[in-house]
């Protein structure tokens, strides 16, 4: 009952918040926030699954009550984590909780509700990286949509209501490509599946009972529901060409809810794609490995050139994203244990230190408001705290050794390389790790330009070192990464074990 | 323990009979001190009267009354009224929608006079709605849709010094007229081939009409058209904008949900039972596929006229009528062997979570119309930040109707969907579903204008009306609450339509 404990104490204490007064909303949700925070941590204390949820492993935490049922399909709530969830749900805690407390210098209007939306979306968040019943799973998965439509067109920069809804039509018509190919599977499957249940279905779809559906044969809607379902979850992630709506939302977004976006919102796209596209249909996938490869090949270095050219320090953190998450779905098509279980703890880390440099840009925003690389230089002598996480923060995304981003990114490459899926993996994977230099170079770039050198800013008001409540949150991060990058196996060892299971399949990938 | 064991027969109509004693008391109540206005005592009875309707109606249909596990439908007057579980769950709705109009009327209609008339009309339409869904016979069918109408057309022509509430009265009152004569000769027309108003014997012999085929075909039609009036569904919908309009803001609450839902409670039950698709269809009389139509048409007028409009109150009129397609789907799928008390026990489902989302967003307009905010979509600019509760409350109202989860409105439109699919007619769910989508533009422009754009002008909302706040609150509730709520209301819903079909 755990994780319905879990759920429902943050959706109640979004309530609160939202009913508390303008003047305490702020303390009041970091202080609810941190309940979550104990539960997961307590969930990770006693966890004790084994295997993949989807894969007939043994589940943590799991409940499975009937709902309801529709024309001969069972809908059940049921929830459980196994070793991809459980990091995922520790990461959301954490990082709304961090996200929550930078926002008290920001957010100057409307607190309460703004603090209720954060929570409330912590609950969805909670319930995407928990449900394995997907109609359960999908109607979470649309409620995080939601809060986050108005995070971002109330509290948002200047074109606000153009980048909230781009976000909203973007996500929302990619969802619905994703529920119905999902749809078409599930008819495809007839009488072998009796429910939505993601376990059953995965289990089915692997076990190849898949059948014809209104004349287009088994093989057929099997791609087809493949690449809707993959196209779906492309645009969530985001993948290039699909990528278009991330800058808008996150340049205007407010930097907490930039944190939240980065280090958890994008993670529902690939955790989605390991969960629907890669667990349920391996042979579909490694079939269309060498197109996958290269969307993320290209994802790689196409954001990482767009980050390149960024004037604004939001919008080099925000492509950036874009080119970590095609290491991501590198990773995944890599069908090896480090190739798929360094993705995942990729997601967990890139959470963490995306998370990291969107709130340091924003405690710098706070203090300068500006953010132009152009404006500003010198910030090291007037926030000289703030610059040393900024750059630690930078040096992780760069893959320096003892940070989590160097054990995910590293893990990634040895599993891509591995790889047999295609003969050209290699190369790919070779392609790809020539994104980590421009990651450099652009971090290093905009870092010497803004951090270093003489002070520089033309304001009329005084700019000084940030907040101890600005600071604290970032020095956890930073804590948290240093902590991963020392010791992955904190994490590393369950997801291996909950990964494993997919790597099986067809006798040839074993 | 059934309930007719230990009852006697009549008291199955108990729900439509406290409804009509309700209209009465409240009668008698401004007749004894008739210059007085006492909004509290009248909307509280009204209120009261609605809940204890709903309560019973709620008991009896947990308790089988009527339905299949105990005995089956009870009749009536030698089956001219049928209490079943179809017509308890859509006493259901009336009641439930019946009760949120008269709380919130209690504000809206402070300082006006005919208070008690008003709270009567109300509950006189709902005992007439409420009798619809018991219908048994042509006959009842037709005095029930009458008793029903005409206190309606008063109901919204009730202001009666606003013109526009007068006009939309008049059109109201004469499209309705005109469809109420197209529907007695369509009745007429049955009669003369089958020789009996009561639906079941209609049923047994209208398979064997012979050469009058054409003569039964046109009134079914023309029946057809009769509920296309009622459910405000195209060809006969264009009443509806006006009047929902022009109406006290609580009426057009009350006619676009209950008013609605009784169309379909009658018209699920007429063509359901006394047109069974395994006679008629072979025939040439293809009801479902003219339904099939209507809902088609319907779903897509409705909503493009909705999204090109400027006032919400009439883009929800508009919308409520893109709703009925919807629900249309509940006959247009139907067909010989398929799973049709599935497709239209899932069209009910829709109607009842339709009731408490249509019925609060209506309601929303009633408390905005009290503030004197203004109609359009501009003028609802950063209500907000002066109202933020009840804003969150028509974001839900807004979100669900379209179809977002999780809300209501998501699972409803699933069900109906997928139950279309189910039935072979993916096509219908596939333009359903396009509708649905495109509904979402018109629907978060006005969650847009309230949280997310600037107030065009200054704000003076004076105290928050109590009546109509509680009332759009538990509307909002009721909304969230049917999504994980919503497996025991399908199933009702479904064994009660499955029972039509038996």
């Amino acid at each position: 009952m755990i994780i319905e404990a879990l759920i429902a104490v943050t959706f109640a204490a979004s309530i609160a918040v939202l009913l508390a007064p303008d003047r305490v909303a702020g303390r009041l949700a970091a202080a609810l926030s941190l309940l979550p925070v104990i539960g997961s941590l307590y969930m990770w204390s006693r966890f004790d699954a084994t295997g993949n949820a989807l894969m007939g492993g043994d589940i943590a935490f799991e409940t499975m009550v009937p709902w309801l049922e529709l024309g001969g399909y069972t809908l059940n709530w049921h929830v459980g984590v196994d070793g991809i969830g459980l990091p995922l749900v520790v990461l959301t805690t954490l990082l709304s909780t961090l996200a929550i407390v930078s926002a008290w210098t920001p957010i100057d209007d409307r607190q309460s509700q703004f603090y209720g939306l954060m929570l409330f979306m912590e609950a969805n968040l909670l319930g995407v990286f928990t449900a394995l019943d997907f109609f359960v799973w999908f109607v979470f998965w649309e409620a995080v949509l939601l809060p986050m439509y108005f995070l971002i067109g109330v509290w948002g920069g200047p074109r606000r209501k153009y980048a909230a809804i781009k976000f909203f039509v973007y996500t929302n018509i990619a969802s619905l490509a994703m529920f119905i190919g999902f749809i078409a599977l599930v008819f495809g499957l007839g009488d072998s599946v009796s429910s939505l249940d993601m376990p059953a279905i995965a289990q089915a779809l692997r076990a190849g009972e898949l059948g014809s559906l209104y004349g287009i044969p088994a093989a057929t809607l099997q791609s087809v529901a493949f690449v809707a379902m993959f196209l779906g979850f492309a645009v969530k992630v985001p993948i290039v060409p699909f990528h278009t709506w991330l800058p808008d939302a996150h340049v205007e977004a407010p930097s907490p809810v930039s944190v939240m976006l980065a280090g958890v919102l994008l993670k529902m796209g690939t955790y989605a794609l390991l969960r629907f596209n890669f667990t349920m249909m391996p042979e579909t996938a490694t079939a269309f490995a060498v197109p996958i490869a290269l969307i993320a090949v290209i994802s790689v270095i196409y954001g990482a050139m767009l980050a390149l050219a960024q004037q604004d320090l939001k919008r080099i953190v925000a492509y950036s994203s874009v080119s970590s998450m095609g290491y991501v779905i590198l990773g995944l098509i890599a069908y090896t244990t480090y190739g798929v279980g360094g993705a995942t703890f990729q997601m967990i880390a890139h959470g963490l230190i995306s998370g990291l440099m969107f709130m340091s840009v924003g405690v710098i925003y706070n203090a300068t408001h500006t953010r132009m690389v152009g404006d500003m230089s010198g910030m090291a002598d007037r926030m000289p705290v703030t610059t040393g996480i900024l750059v630690a923060g930078a040096f992780g995304y760069m893959g320096l050794p003892l940070m989590a981003g160097f054990a995910g990114e590293f893990f990634i490459f040895k599993g891509a390389f591995e790889s047999t899926v295609t003969g050209a993996m290699p190369l790919f994977t070779a392609a790809a790790m020539f994104g980590i230099v421009i990651v450099a170079g652009y971090l290093l770039f905009a870092m010497q330009r803004t951090l270093f050198g003489a002070f520089r800013l033309e304001t009329d008001y005084e700019v000084g070192p940030a907040a101890l409540h600005e600071t604290v949150p970032l020095a956890i991060l930073l804590v948290t990464i240093i902590v991963l990058g020392v010791a992955p196996d904190l994490f590393f060892g369950m997801i291996q074990d909950a990964v494993n299971p997919l790597l099986e399949f067809g006798g040839e990938l074993a | 323990m059934p309930l007719q064991s230990q009852l006697p027969a009549w008291a199955a109509v108990a729900p439509t009979l406290l409804l009509g004693l309700t209209a009465l008391v409240l009668l008698i109540v401004d007749s004894i001190d008739p210059d007085s206005t006492r909004p509290t005592a009248l909307a509280g009875i009204s209120a009261l009267g609605s809940v204890a309707a709903l309560a019973v109606a709620g008991w009896f249909l947990l308790a089988g009354t009527g339905q299949t596990g105990t005995g089956g439908a009870i009749e009536l007057y030698g089956g001219s009224i049928i209490v079943d579980g179809l017509s308890l769950f859509f006493t259901v709705i009336f009641a439930s929608v019946a009760a949120m109009v008269s709380l919130a009327s209690y504000d809206y209609l402070r300082d006006r006079t005919y208070q008690a008339e008003f709270y009567a009309l109300v509950m006189l339409a709902a005992t007439g709605m409420s009798l619809m869904g018991s219908s048994g016979s042509l006959a009842t069918v037709f005095v029930s849709l009458e008793l029903a109408s005409l206190p309606s057309y008063a109901l919204v022509a009730f202001l009666k010094n606003n013109r526009g509430s007068v006009e939309a009265g008049l059109k109201y009152f004469l499209v309705g007229a005109v469809s109420s004569a197209v529907f007695a000769f369509g009745i007429s027309l049955v009669y003369a081939v089958t020789g009996s108003l009561l639906l079941s014997e209609v049923a047994s012999t209208i398979g064997s009409a012979g050469d009058f085929v054409g003569i039964a075909g046109v009134g079914i039609v023309m029946i057809a058209g009769g509920f296309a009036f009622k459910t405000a569904s195209v060809p006969f919908h264009f009443w509806a904008p006006e009047a929902y309009e022009g109406a006290p803001a609580p009426i057009s609450a009350f006619l676009s949900s209950a008013s609605k839902a009784a169309g379909f409670a009658v018209a699920f039950r007429v063509f359901a039972v006394a047109f069974p698709i395994d006679a008629v269809v072979p025939m040439g009389i293809d009801w479902p596929l003219l339904f099939a139509v209507l809902a088609v048409v319907t779903m897509t007028l409705g909503n493009f006229a909705a999204a090109t409009q400027e006032n919400v109150k009439r883009m929800l009129a508009y919308s409520s009528v893109g709703h009925a397609g919807y629900a249309l789907i509940g006959l247009a799928a139907l067909s010989g062997g398929g799973p049709n008390g599935a497709i239209m026990g899932a069209s009910m489902a829709h109607l009842l979570v339709y009731g408490f989302m249509n019925t609060g967003a209506f309601l929303f307009i009633a408390m905005v119309e009290h503030w004197e905010v203004g109609r359009t979509f501009e003028d609802y600019n950063g209500l907000a930040t002066q109202a933020p509760v009840a804003c969150l409350a028509m974001t839900v109202f807004m979100f669900s109707l379209a179809g977002l989860p999780p809300f209501g409105g998501f699972l409803s439109k699933y069900a109906l969907f997928y139950g279309a699919i189910q039935g072979g007619f993916w096509w219908l769910a596939a333009v359903g579903a396009i509708n649905s989508a495109l509904s979402l533009f018109y629907y978060s422009r006005v969650v847009k204008a309230m949280w997310i754009e600037d107030p065009s002008g200054s704000f003076d909302l004076g105290a928050t009306p109590l009546g109509i706040y509680v009332a759009v609150l538990v509307a909002a509730v009721g909304t969230l609450v049917l999504l994980p709520a919503f497996g025991p209301v399908v199933e009702t819903a479904q064994s009660a339509a499955t029972a039509l079909f038996a």
